[in-house]
C-alpha cells in the first residue's frame, strides 16, 4: 500500500469528497494558501475560491455561518487554525450546532465539519498547544474524532463529512509529518469503533491521538521485561466505542488511559468511570491515567517536555498498575 | 402611511397584526392561570414585523431572537402549534422540545430561534451565504434587538455580509425609543454608545436606514428595496425600525398593563383610555394602522370588528388545542439528540 502523510491524507479526504459532492465547502482562515501548515494547499485551485473561502478573523461568525449554510443545503467544512481559538466559536458550536436538531424537534439536520489541529510541539506556547477534546464530549450532539493514523485521518475525516451532525475533527499537528499506510482506496470508517493497534495480555491502554504511537513504543519496551499490553485507540471519542474497551479489560484486568490534555477533566476520567460503573470486578487495580499536568503549557523547550506525556510516562503507569493486587500483597 | 398594496392585502395585513397581538393577549391571559414560564411578547411591534416578512417568498428564510412569537406568526405558522409548544406538548411546533425560546418552522422558512443574544445573526448569514453559493436567488432575513449590536457576532458576521455581497436583510427592531438613555440623548439604545446605529451598518459600506417602526408603509417600501437588492445580489441592507417598549413588556413577566387591545379606540375618541395615552393614541401600531385604512376607506370599522372577532376566536381555540394536547413521551426526552 503507498505510504502517505496524516497531513496528506487529510487533503487527499478533502478532495475526494469535494470532488463527489458539490455542495462541500471550505471555510477559514488563509485555507485558498493551505492553512498554517497545508492541509488545503491546492484545491482552491482545484475547485475555485467560491468552494474554498478565505474568511475574515471571525471564528465566532465563520462558525455560525457555516451552521446557517449547513440549514440551506450545504456541507460545510470548517476549519479553525489551532484548536485553541475555538473558545472565540463555542457559542455557536455548542449552543447552535449542536443543539438545533434537538430544539427543532427533528426539523433541522446540522452536516457540519469542523477541522482543528492541536496539542503540543513546536514551542508555540499556551495559546497553539492545547487538547481540548474534553470539552466537546460533554455536549451531546457535538461527536468527536481524534485519528491517530493517516489512514484514519482519512477514513474518518470522509465519514465525519458525510454525516448529517456536527462533527469536530482534532488533527494532532505533531502527527501531521508521521507517514502510513494508506488504501488506493480510502473508505469512510464507521463512528464509534475503536482499533486494538496492538493485542496483549497484562495490561490494556487506551491512547488518544498522539498517544497512540507513544503507547506503541511503550508496548515495545515493556515487552522487553515480559510485560505485554493491549494498546486500544479509540478513534472516536463520541460515540466512544466503550465495548471494545471493556472486552480488552475483562481480559487484562487492569486499564490505563493516555491523552495529551491535561489530566484533571480529561477523557481519562471519563473512561475510567465508565469502566468501573460496569466492571469493577473484573479490575484488579485502579483504573490509571496519562496526562499532561494543571497548568498553561509553557513556550520553553525544556519546559514543554514536560508537558507533552510520552513513553516514559504510559511505561510508569503500566508497571504502577501492574503492582496493584485485589489482596493488597504485591502483584 | 398605507403600504402600496391591493385592499385585499391590505385587510390581510391587518389581519396578520391582530393574529399578533392577541395570540400574545392569550398567552399571558393563560400564564395568570397557568405556569407557563417565561417568554416574551411582540406587541407593540406588529406594525413592523408584518409587513416586513409578508414581502417574504416561499424558501426565503427567516432567522429571530427571544421577541419571536410575531415573526413565525407573520409567515403563517399556526398559532395552536406555536401555543402548544410553549406549553412544552407533544403537538407543538418543535414537539414541545424548543419552547418559546427555540419556536422554528422550517417549512414557513423560520428554522432558528436564539436565545443566545446576536446568536442568530451568524446563522442568518450564513443562510445567505449558501444561498448565494446556491444561485437561487433567495434571501435571508436577521431579525434582530437592539440589544445584540452589543455582540461581537454582529461585527463579525456584517463585515463578511458585505465583503461577499450576500442576500441579507439585517431587521433590527430598536424598541428603546423610551429608554433612559435615549430620552436623555445620549444613547440611541440601551448600553450602546455608537450613534446613530445605523452607522454600525453603514461603515460597511451597505444602505443603513432607520425607520418609523409603527408605520407598515414605511417599514414595506424600505424592506421592499432591500429584497430586491438582495435578490439582485447587490448585497446587505440594515434597517433599524424604531419603536418603543411596549408598557406591560417592562415588568419581568409579561402584564396587560395597557388592557387588551380595544380597536374602537381607532375611530372613537372618547373610548380612549386615561392611562398610557400617549401609548393608545400614537404608540401602537395596530392603532395607527387601523385609522389608517378606515380614513382610506379600505376598511370600515363593523369589517374590522368582524376581522377581529374570528382572529380572537381562532386564538381561542389554539389556547384549547394547546391545553388538550398531551405532553411528550418520557422517553422522547432522548430523541433527536443526533440525527
Amino acid at each position: 500500500m503507498p505510504e502517505l502523510r496524516y497531513i496528506d491524507a487529510i487533503r487527499r479526504a478533502l478532495q475526494e469528497e469535494m470532488e463527489n459532492d458539490e455542495s462541500i465547502v471550505i471555510l477559514g482562515e488563509d485555507v485558498t494558501l493551505g492553512g498554517p501548515f497545508g492541509a488545503t494547499t491546492g484545491l482552491a485551485d482545484k475547485f475555485g475560491v467560491t468552494r474554498v473561502r478565505n474568511t475574515p478573523i471571525s471564528e465566532g461568525a465563520v462558525m455560525g455561518m457555516a451552521v446557517g449554510a449547513s440549514l440551506v443545503g450545504l456541507r460545510p467544512i470548517v476549519e479553525i487554525m489551532f484548536v485553541d481559538f475555538i473558545t472565540l466559536a463555542m457559542d455557536q458550536l455548542v449552543n447552535h450546532a449542536a443543539k438545533l436538531h434537538y430544539m427543532s424537534g427533528g426539523q433541522l439536520r446540522v452536516p457540519l465539519t469542523v477541522r482543528v489541529q492541536g496539542g503540543i510541539s513546536g514551542g508555540y506556547g499556551a495559546h497553539h498547544s492545547q487538547s481540548l477534546e474534553a470539552w466537546f464530549l460533554h455536549v451531546p450532539g457535538l461527536k468527536v474524532v481524534a485519528p491517530a493514523t493517516a489512514s484514519d485521518a482519512a477514513g474518518l475525516l470522509k465519514s465525519a463529512i458525510r454525516d448529517d451532525n456536527p462533527v469536530l475533527f482534532l488533527e494532532h499537528r505533531a502527527l501531521y509529518w508521521t507517514g502510513g499506510e494508506v488504501g488506493e482506496v480510502i473508505e469512510p470508517i464507521i463512528f464509534g469503533r475503536a482499533a486494538i493497534r496492538r493485542a496483549g495480555t497484562d495490561a490494556t491502554v487506551v491512547a488518544v491521538s498522539r498517544m497512540v504511537p507513544a503507547a506503541l513504543e511503550a508496548a515495545e519496551r515493556l515487552e522487553e521485561s515480559g510485560t505485554s499490553i493491549e494498546v486500544i485507540d479509540p478513534r472516536t471519542l463520541a460515540p466512544l466505542d466503550l465495548d471494545t474497551i471493556l472486552e480488552s479489560v475483562r481480559r487484562t484486568g487492569r486499564l490505563v488511559v493516555a491523552h495529551e490534555a491535561v489530566t484533571v477533566g480529561g477523557i481519562g476520567g471519563e473512561i475510567a468511570a465508565q469502566v468501573q460503573e460496569v466492571a469493577f470486578a473484573d479490575l484488579t487495580g485502579p483504573v490509571l491515567r496519562v496526562g499532561a499536568p494543571f497548568a498553561p503549557v509553557a513556550s520553553s523547550p525544556v519546559l514543554e517536555k514536560l508537558f507533552a506525556p510520552g513513553v516514559d510516562a504510559i511505561v510508569d503507569a503500566v508497571q504502577r498498575s501492574l503492582a496493584f493486587s485485589r489482596d493488597g500483597a504485591p502483584a | 402611511m398605507l403600504p402600496e398594496l391591493g385592499e385585499d392585502q391590505l385587510r390581510e395585513l391587518f389581519q396578520t397584526m391582530l393574529v399578533m397581538r392577541r395570540f400574545e393577549e392569550a398567552l399571558i391571559t393563560l400564564a395568570g392561570e397557568f405556569d407557563v414560564g417565561h417568554f416574551h411578547v411582540y406587541i407593540g411591534q406588529e406594525a413592523t414585523g408584518a409587513p416586513a416578512l409578508g414581502l417574504l417568498e416561499d424558501g426565503d428564510f427567516g432567522f429571530t431572537t427571544h421577541r419571536n412569537h410575531g415573526h413565525l406568526l407573520a409567515r403563517g405558522v399556526d398559532p395552536a402549534r406555536m401555543m402548544a409548544e410553549i406549553l412544552g406538548r407533544e403537538t407543538g411546533t418543535n414537539q414541545g422540545k424548543g419552547g418559546t425560546l427555540h419556536l422554528s418552522s422550517l417549512e414557513h422558512g423560520f428554522p432558528v430561534t436564539s436565545a443566545a443574544t446576536g446568536g442568530c445573526i451568524p446563522l442568518a448569514t450564513g443562510a445567505a451565504f449558501g444561498f448565494s453559493k446556491l444561485g437561487n436567488r433567495r434571501v435571508s432575513v436577521c431579525l434582530m434587538g437592539d440589544g445584540s449590536l452589543e455582540e461581537g457576532a454582529w461585527h463579525e458576521s456584517v463585515n463578511i455580509a458585505a465583503l461577499e455581497k450576500l442576500p441579507i436583510i439585517y431587521l433590527c427592531e430598536n424598541n428603546s425609543l423610551e429608554a433612559l438613555g435615549q430620552r436623555a440623548n445620549e444613547y440611541p439604545s440601551s448600553s450602546m454608545a455608537a450613534s446613530p446605529l445605523t452607522g454600525l451598518a453603514a461603515v460597511f459600506g451597505m444602505p443603513a436606514v432607520a425607520i418609523d417602526g409603527f408605520d407598515a408603509g414605511e417599514v414595506h417600501d424600505t424592506m421592499n428595496i432591500a429584497i430586491a437588492r438582495a435578490r439582485a445580489g447587490d448585497g446587505p441592507t440594515f434597517i433599524e425600525a424604531r419603536t418603543v417598549r411596549w408598557p406591560g413588556s417592562r415588568p419581568l413577566w409579561p402584564q396587560l398593563l395597557t388592557g387588551e387591545l380595544d380597536l374602537t379606540i381607532a375611530w372613537d375618541e372618547t373610548a380612549l383610555p386615561d392611562e398610557h395615552v400617549e401609548w393608545h393614541r400614537s404608540q401602537d401600531g395596530i392603532l395607527r394602522f387601523t385609522r389608517e385604512l378606515i380614513e382610506a376607506g379600505n376598511l370600515t370599522p363593523e369589517q374590522a370588528l368582524e376581522i377581529d372577532a374570528g382572529v380572537k376566536a381562532q386564538m381561542k381555540e389554539a389556547v384549547q388545542f394547546a391545553l388538550d394536547s398531551p405532553y411528550p413521551p418520557p422517553e422522547a426526552a432522548l430523541d433527536h439528540v443526533y440525527a
